[in-house]
């Protein structure tokens, strides 16, 4: 096997490990669409990072915290929606970090590739920061595990509990904005949400507990990436897309075939 | 049995956008003592409860938990969304780590021990009260706290859970705080009535705020008949079992 596949092929592992369990928490808490928020921030990141010449992940990971911060200081006013801040933030930011891109003549960012990814040029560096950041994200993911699920259940019933809702819910901010970090030279900041949303989706009708479908969304993201980067080199398509589509034919075929009866 | 104070509200004020919600209400719970919230829809009853369990802030007043004590809560609503895979025994764990014996044991005392496995979202209406209910023993509270406990629960069952919230101020010496419509339940078992509509209108023992004024008018004459009608029903009953009578109220026949 060609040495850049198997890059690819770990990096897009390392991806999807994390983006399972994390996204089936974003299922859950119905947050799918705070996470595109997110992750349309990322490029307004890039920009960051090049001014303050800082890792271009970290400059991510900022400003994903940023924008999640402005998100809980906009809530508390009740005149909007959510769903209309979200829709505001997440445009505005992407239009903000293309328009910052223009000014900034002597930095040459490849824009198609943060847009959509660019798996199949993972280098060493990059695998690094994929299982460093991945792991790291997952093994603070299965510490705040279940104080999380509480708060997902019921936030009132938590706290009067003793769950500490206000810090749990910002690390799980923190979690997202990483693990956004961490996928976007996979996928790329436009189809980030769906390696977040699509395995856990698809994995739902065969889970009968979160750890299963937490675990099971992981797995068949890792399916999707291997059939997603085969069938990009079989037919020469992009890479990041038919990781994409590849995750959404598993949900519609995971969707169609008879399941295991759910014990009642 | 200890009247120690677990609970003490204070002249709590509470406005939303200007509107008042609550006015200098004041409340105490003690060990040992059942204390009921009645009232009519939008009264305030479970703002009041959610600003006892510090989940909001009160405009001014002053709210005192003694120091330590361990809350049990059951919220007025709790739906858990169908995207995530949950066994009702996973749920209860979630309030308190618990065995699974000590789980199923929990779910036989409130009446529902065949929903252990099933899913949290396929079980009935009054199974989740009675679910709730276990989660909130499992704590092992001081003070219990209960947003409506019998809503949606059939009509021999509210008997069997007030029987069992009331026999746990005995057995274990908690005090329990429960927002109630059923008057007729309240009036039987609790020891002191918080009649609220916004601020509180009368309070104390049951038969001294049935006889208030302000009650009558916040539940109207309707309410009281069909307290009366309650009691009047029981009386007879006895009467056809042959089992002494007691003096009947609104001259009631004997
Ligand atoms: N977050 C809020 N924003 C605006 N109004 C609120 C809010 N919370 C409560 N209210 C208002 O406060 C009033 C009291 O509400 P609350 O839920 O405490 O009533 P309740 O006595 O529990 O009623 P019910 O018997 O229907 O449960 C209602 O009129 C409600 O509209
Ligand atoms: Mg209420």
């Amino acid at each position: 096997m060609d040495e850049f596949l198997q890059r690819a092929l770990l990096g897009g592992f390392g991806v999807a490990l994390a983006t399972g369990p994390l996204g089936a928490f974003i299922v859950w808490r119905r947050m799918a669409y705070f996470g595109d928020t997110l992750a349309h921030s990322g490029l307004l990141g890039v920009v960051l990072g090049a001014v303050l010449h800082i890792n271009p992940q970290l400059g991510v990971v900022a400003t994903c915290l940023l924008v999640a911060l402005a998100l809980v200081l906009l809530q508390r006013q009740r005149r909007l929606a959510t769903d209309t801040l979200l829709g505001i933030l997440a445009h505005a930011t992407l239009s903000l970090g293309l328009v910052a891109l223009a000014f900034m003549e002597t930095v040459r960012v490849d824009l198609v590739s943060y847009l959509f990814g660019d798996i199949l040029a993972i280098n060493a560096a990059d695998l690094y920061w994929i299982w460093g950041g991945g792991g790291l994200a997952l093994a603070a993911l299965a510490w705040l595990w279940r104080p999380l699920l509480a708060i997902t259940v019921h936030e009132e019933l938590a706290q009067v509990e003793g769950v500490a809702v206000f810090p749990v819910r910002l690390a799980f901010m923190l979690l997202i904005a990483m693990v956004i970090a961490v996928a976007m030279k996979v996928v790329g900041i436009l189809l980030i949400t769906s390696l977040l949303i699509i395995p856990a989706a698809a994995a739902r009708r065969f889970a009968h507990s979160p750890e299963g479908m937490a675990a099971l969304a992981g797995l068949l993201g890792c399916a999707a990436v291997g059939l997603g980067l085969w069938a990009s080199l079989r037919w020469d398509t992009p890479a990041g897309p038919s990781v994409v589509v590849a995750a959404t034919a598993l949900f519609a075929l995971g969707s169609v075939v008879p399941g295991r009866a759910r014990r009642y | 049995m200890s009247v120690e104070p677990l609970l003490t509200v204070e002249n709590v004020n509470l406005a939303i956008r200007g509107a008042p919600i609550l006015q200098e209400v004041n409340l105490r719970v003690s060990s040992g003592e059942i204390v009921a919230l009645i009232g009519p829809n939008g009264a305030g009853k479970s703002t009041l409860v959610r600003i006892v369990l510090s989940l909001i802030r009160a405009d001014s007043g002053r709210i005192w938990l003694k120091p330590g004590i361990r809350v049990g809560y059951m919220p007025q609503r709790l739906t858990v969304s169908d995207t995530l895979p949950l066994s009702v025994q996973r749920f209860i764990t979630l309030g308190a780590p618990a065995t699974r014996a000590r789980v199923q044991a929990a779910l036989e005392e409130v009446g529902a021990p065949h929903v252990l496995d099933s899913p949290v979202q396929a079980i009935s209406g009054g199974e989740m009260q009675r679910v709730l209910l276990a989660r909130a023993l499992l704590r092992e509270p001081d003070l219990l706290v209960l947003d409506e406990p019998i809503q949606g629960v059939d009509l021999n069952g509210q008997y069997e859970l007030y029987d069992l919230i009331s026999g746990l101020r005995q057995r274990r010496g908690c005090g329990i705080l429960m927002v109630s419509h059923e008057l007729h339940l309240v009036m039987a078992t609790t020891d002191q009535v918080l009649c609220l509509n916004r601020h509180v209108c009368c309070s104390g023992h049951p038969d001294h705020v049935a006889r208030d004024p302000a009650y009558l008018e916040l539940f109207g004459l309707d309410g009281a008949q069909r307290l009366a009608i309650y009691h009047h029903h029981h009386n007879h009953r006895h009467n056809l079992h042959g089992a002494v009578v007691e003096p009947a109220e609104r001259g009631a026949h004997g």
